[in-house]
């Protein structure tokens, strides 16, 4: 039997969006409040979505403990408390949220092999969310 | 088609633990749920069902008969109940949140006749929840 199994977890970290492909004007004009200079911050809830057959021995699709480990040790330890601008994966890219969606799967796509990565979900704040899921269509 | 989901909210206790493993292989998997005593939870269930709307009544599905089958077949048997003693499917399986969803699906799925049951999900705290959408 397959069951999808999703785990949240909250971080919080600054950002700017800013574009250097942009004029200033450009940059203002696309990203308004985001694009001050000294950054700002929120907190951030992730939503990890995986999926398997539940194992017979466990009755689980993977161990929570695993997922736990792998996300505190390659996620939250690079994002939590940090300017997003500042790491590796938003040298090239801006940090927006749907960047951040897609760095996140990425990670765990290379990363945690427990179980089938579904899709990865992120609330920037209580009034958006963004989810990815590796380009395949969000049928659920 | 339209979906849509009845809440229902119920508390029990459970612990995990596989007879066909050493108790330090069971320390090792489930960590503190392998307590024999038993710890609970307060679930929150979500039942999505799916249909077309009646044009006669506007309703995918009669939500109190909905209710009536939720009652009937999940909460009276779960709510306030330890999952391993009192919850026959648990006899034999662990009762983690994934074989919960497995089995209030399949308690539900033969008593639903006028809507076709879409998804169970079942959050055992609102940082953890499974969906089940009937795959094999």
């Amino acid at each position: 039997m397959k069951a999808h199994l999703t785990r949240r977890y909250m971080f919080s970290a600054s950002h700017r969006l800013h574009s250097d492909a942009m004029s200033e004007a450009e940059n203002a004009k696309t990203y308004g409040k985001c694009n001050n200079p000294y950054g700002h911050g929120h907190n951030y809830a992730l939503e990890i979505t995986v999926s398997g057959p539940v194992d017979e021995s466990t009755g689980m699709v993977c161990n929570l403990v695993d997922l736990d480990g792998f996300v505190q040790r390659d996620i939250l330890q690079r994002f939590n408390l940090e300017n997003l601008n500042t790491r590796a994966e938003f040298v090239q890219a801006v940090p927006t949220t749907e960047n951040l969606c897609t760095a996140i799967y990425d990670i765990l796509q290379r990363g945690f092999t427990q179980a089938h990565l579904e899709k990865v979900r992120i609330e920037e704040t209580m009034m958006n969310s963004f989810e990815y899921a590796g380009g395949k269509l969000l049928s659920r | 088609m339209v979906y849509l989901t009845r809440k229902a909210e119920f508390a029990a206790s459970h612990y995990y633990h596989n007879p066909d493993l050493t108790r330090e292989e069971n320390q090792r998997i489930f960590g503190k749920c392998n307590n024999p005593n038993g710890h609970g939870h307060n679930y929150t269930l979500e039942v999505t069902v799916k249909g077309e709307v009646d044009p006669r009544s506007g309703f995918v599905v009669d939500l109190k008969q909905l209710r009536d089958v939720l009652h009937r077949e999940v909460l009276d048997a779960m709510d306030h109940r330890f999952l391993n003693k009192e919850v026959p499917e648990f006899s034999s399986r662990i009762p983690t949140t994934e074989n919960l969803a497995i089995a209030i699906w399949q308690r539900l799925i033969s008593k639903l006749n006028q809507a076709q049951l879409h998804r169970v999900r079942v959050y055992e705290t609102p940082d953890l929840f499974v969906d089940f959408y009937g795959e094999a």
